[in-house]
């Protein structure tokens, strides 16, 4: 170590940038090549830079973290780097402009542990991610990292191993929940050899990507997760089928898996027991479904991936027709955790049936975007309100998705309810792989049912007809209502067609293909009712049923409006009342947008007639003070 | 970078970048996903008589081989721009206005996703989601993400389509 020299008191340091996916794209290798130049220029002793993997903060990104203080820095740029390096890291002063500020109380906040944003979250399964550099081992031993491999080889028998993870009441974090020591158990009393262990990483759910982080942040945790999996069930090969759209993630973990291999915690004979195992990384191709445990053995095996009807479980028959078992990475990444701090701690957290923290993809309409984890059974409004920090732009809430597309939306009476399996699906929704878009009074609920639906239909590997052709139909009826041309009987139609697919599709993408549209027949019947009987979208969403209208008494014939048009539907001159012609508005809504706040002379309405002159006429209305 | 292919390869081309590739692997079915993945990096899209090769190779059916290249979205059967772009349609991105941003950059280079531009530059796509929601709406260009779009930051993307054409 390099003698620390003491210029104003200055102690080692390290800078942490985060090179999550979303720090990257807002130039974090550029950061942090800045950063490492300009402490070398400066000739800074005892100033480390080094990155992480996601902070789970995406929104305020890039990210920094200066230790040991723990000052967080968000948004930084490039330009942002010399006075971080030369008041900070040199002169101990911490840049104050780049704090984060509090959506609600608009305070800036220095510490990252004061960040309520990270304060009310529980990290077990995001423990490392954003604390150490993914890319080298060592770091990830340093936190007791692959400790409880160690414990579970030398010291525990895989039936062990099995009753531990068993008493935890760890449950699938891959959607469905089902037990994980249990599927573990039929694993290994299944009869034929080899046994294969799969990591599903496929991640499919369009609005989720926290398997994608932990991959990106913590691949170690993984792999150790599904070593142990391998050593209780007693597999010797196995496999984690990565989605293609994930380049990062795949380079990390084979960078992991090699790292790992020359410690002696993979391959032969691990930690010199008899216990050997092989892993390899396989990247999916674009396939939803793959994601489906039985499509994701046939994607390995290299057909086509679709599923097929079960049984035979994969225990009983899987890869190649041998016996197999799928986990999701956050299934496994928390095995780990179970062994160095046992059954019981891990079982203290959570509700009766739904043990320890789930990892939610915060995202939507919603001021703190990102990564996070909370015990299960805490209240919807908890997420959104306190960690989240509510809805942006003074909107109001109006549902929270969660569950992908086989979930469900759910309304502000839901927002008391407790997070967990049980209760998601009592209310119709599901827990899933975890996204959570949250919707305010601008989305038309009738146009997420269609967007959803739109992507199963899409995804449907065509297999079943009802859910091949009975998902092309309710897609069909829902783009009409959201035409304005919907049907009296649409509604029921919905209805009827949502049991049928549900009762006759093989796997869950089919049975589960309804949900959104259930649900918000359910809890938004009402805005279904307005497109179908009053061609009016409660929303103003739908571009067939909503009017831009200029209002005489505002429009100051400024003629921006006029110039940003696409298509020239607007006419007017200079100090004239400008004029829409609604025969040729497309409802792109730029007017609105570029209507100067001052003026906001341009109106979006639904089933509604504005008195507007139907030709330009001379400005009457009073400039507002502010303009010049 | 590697360079475009266009379909005027010749054969002796094809069998020397197959070769290098199938260098790679036995020769068993369960490559073959593997291996299209490998081809395509190589010419970018999976030229039909590639895929012949690879059957060869493999020794399945052709029919197999294009069942399965059909099947998975990331296969391309005809040759793709210098420049791929992705659009997310995420749910995410969707309720932060990714339409909008589609349709613009549909405007600007005058072709629908899925399609590539005449000057073989640029190819749009969409995608399920890009695992960078937060950052929501977000496209790619080339893999490099970029996050918080708007139709007035899509010129800024694309740079400026006049000197190209
Ligand atoms: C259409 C479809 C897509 C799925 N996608 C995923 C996925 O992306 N990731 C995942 O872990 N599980 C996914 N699943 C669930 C898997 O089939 C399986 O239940 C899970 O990987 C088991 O792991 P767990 O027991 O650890 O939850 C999907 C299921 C279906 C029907
Ligand atoms: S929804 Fe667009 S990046 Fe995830």
């Amino acid at each position: 170590m390099t003698e620390v020299k003491s210029n104003n008191g200055n102690k080692q340091r390290t800078i942490y940038i985060c090179q999550g996916t979303g720090c990257v794209s807002g130039k974090a290798f550029e950061i942090t090549e800045a950063l490492k130049k300009a402490v070398a220029e400066q000739g800074l002793q005892g100033v480390n830079t080094d990155f992480t993997g996601c902070h789970g903060f995406c929104e305020q990104g890039p990210v920094a973290i200066v230790e040991p203080e723990g000052i967080f820095y968000a948004c930084v740029t490039v330009a942002d780097v010399p006075e971080i390096v030369d008041s900070h890291l040199r002169d101990g002063k911490p840049v104050e402009r780049l704090f984060y500020k509090d959506p609600v109380s608009g305070e800036a906040i220095p510490h990252h542990k004061d960040i309520k944003f990270y304060n009310m979250q529980q990290r077990i399964i995001l423990r490392n991610c954003g604390r150490l550099n993914p890319e080298r081992i060592e770091d990830y031993m340093a936190t007791g990292g692959y400790e409880s491999l160690k414990k579970c080889l030398k010291e525990m028998t895989p039936e062990q191993v099995i009753e531990e993870v068993k008493r935890s009441g760890l449950r699938g974090r891959g959607g469905a929940g089902f037990p994980t020591g249990m599927k573990w158990e039929f694993l290994r009393n299944a009869v034929g050899e080899p046994k294969y262990m799969i990591c599903n990483a496929d991640e499919g759910d369009p609005g989720a990507f926290m398997d994608r982080s932990t991959m990106e942040g913590d691949p170690h945790t993984v792999l150790e997760g599904m070593i142990i999996a391998a050593y209780a069930t007693g597999s010797s090969e196995g496999y984690i089928y990565i989605r293609a759209e994930y380049p990062l993630a795949v380079k990390r973990v084979r960078l992991a898996i090699q790292q790992s291999e020359e410690k002696g915690f993979l391959g032969d004979n691990i930690m010199d027991s008899d216990f050997s195992f092989q892993l390899h990384v396989k990247e999916g191709a674009g396939a939803f479904v793959c994601g489906e445990e039985t499509a994701l053995m046939a994607s390995i095996e290299g057909k086509r991936g679709m599923p097929r009807s079960r049984p035979p479980f994969p225990a009983t028959s899987g890869l190649w027709g041998k016996p197999s078992n799928i986990n999701n990475v956050k299934s496994l990444a928390t095995v780990p955790v179970i062994i160095a701090r046992g059954a019981d701690w891990y079982s203290s957290i959570g509700t009766e049936k739904s043990k320890g923290t789930c990892v939610f993809a915060l995202t939507g309409k919603i001021a703190n975007s990102g990564l996070i984890e909370v015990p299960m059974g805490i209240p919807l409004r908890e997420i959104i309100y306190e960690i989240g920090g509510g809805i942006p732009g003074n909107k109001n809430f109006k549902a929270v998705q969660t569950g992908g597309p086989s979930g469900g939306c759910l309304p502000e009476s839901y927002l008391d309810q407790s997070v967990d399996y049980e209760s998601l699906a009592a209310a119709g929704s599901m827990m899933g792989s975890g996204g959570m878009v949250v919707l305010d009074e601008e989305t038309c609920m009738i146009d997420i049912a269609r967007y959803f639906l739109s992507f199963t239909q899409a995804e449907s590997c065509g297999k079943c007809v009802p859910c091949r052709v009975g998902t092309k139909q309710m897609l069909d009826i829902l783009e009409r209502i959201c035409r304005g041309e919907g049907r009296h009987e649409d509604i029921d139609l919905l209805q009827e067609l949502g049991k049928q697919i549900t009762a006759g599709s093989l796997c869950q993408l089919g049975q589960t293909a309804p949900n959104p549209v259930l649900t918000t027949l359910r809890y938004f019947r009402d805005e279904y009712e307005a497109h179908i009987n009053e061609n009016r979208c409660p929303a103003l969403f739908c571009a067939n049923l909503i009017s831009f209208y200029i209002l005489p008494d505002k429009c100051q014939g400024c003629g921006i409006c006029l110039r940003n048009c696409p298509t020239e539907a607007i006419v007017g001159d200079k100090r004239m009342v400008h004029v829409i012609n609604q025969e040729k508005c497309v409802k792109c809504g730029t007017c609105l947008e570029v209507c100067p706040e001052r003026f906001s002379a341009v109106v979006k309405v639904s089933a509604e007639e504005v008195d507007v002159p139907s030709e330009p006429i001379p400005v009457t209305a009073e400039k507002p003070q502010t303009s010049t | 970078m590697i360079a475009l292919v266009t379909d005027n390869l010749t054969k002796a081309d094809i069998q020397d970048k197959l070769n290098d590739v199938f260098s790679h692997y036995h020769g068993d079915k369960q490559e073959l996903i593997p291996i299209l993945q490998e081809t395509q990096e190589q010419f970018r899209y999976l030229p039909a008589a590639a895929m012949r090769e690879i059957a060869r190779f493999l020794r399945i059916p052709e029919s197999t081989i294009y069942g399965v290249s059909t099947f998975y979205a990331q296969f391309k059967l005809t040759p793709l721009g210098k420049k791929i772009i992705r659009v997310c349609r995420g749910t995410a991105c969707h309720v932060r206005g990714a339409g909008k941003v589609l349709t613009e950059i549909e405007k600007q280079l005058d072709i629908k996703a899925g399609q590539t531009t005449d000057d073989l530059e640029y190819t749009l796509e969409t995608v399920a989601c890009i695992g960078a929601c937060a950052l929501a709406p977000t496209m790619t260009i080339e893999g490099e993400t970029y996050g918080k779009m708007t139709t007035k930051k899509v010129a800024e993307v694309l740079g400026d389509r006049s000197k190209v054409e």
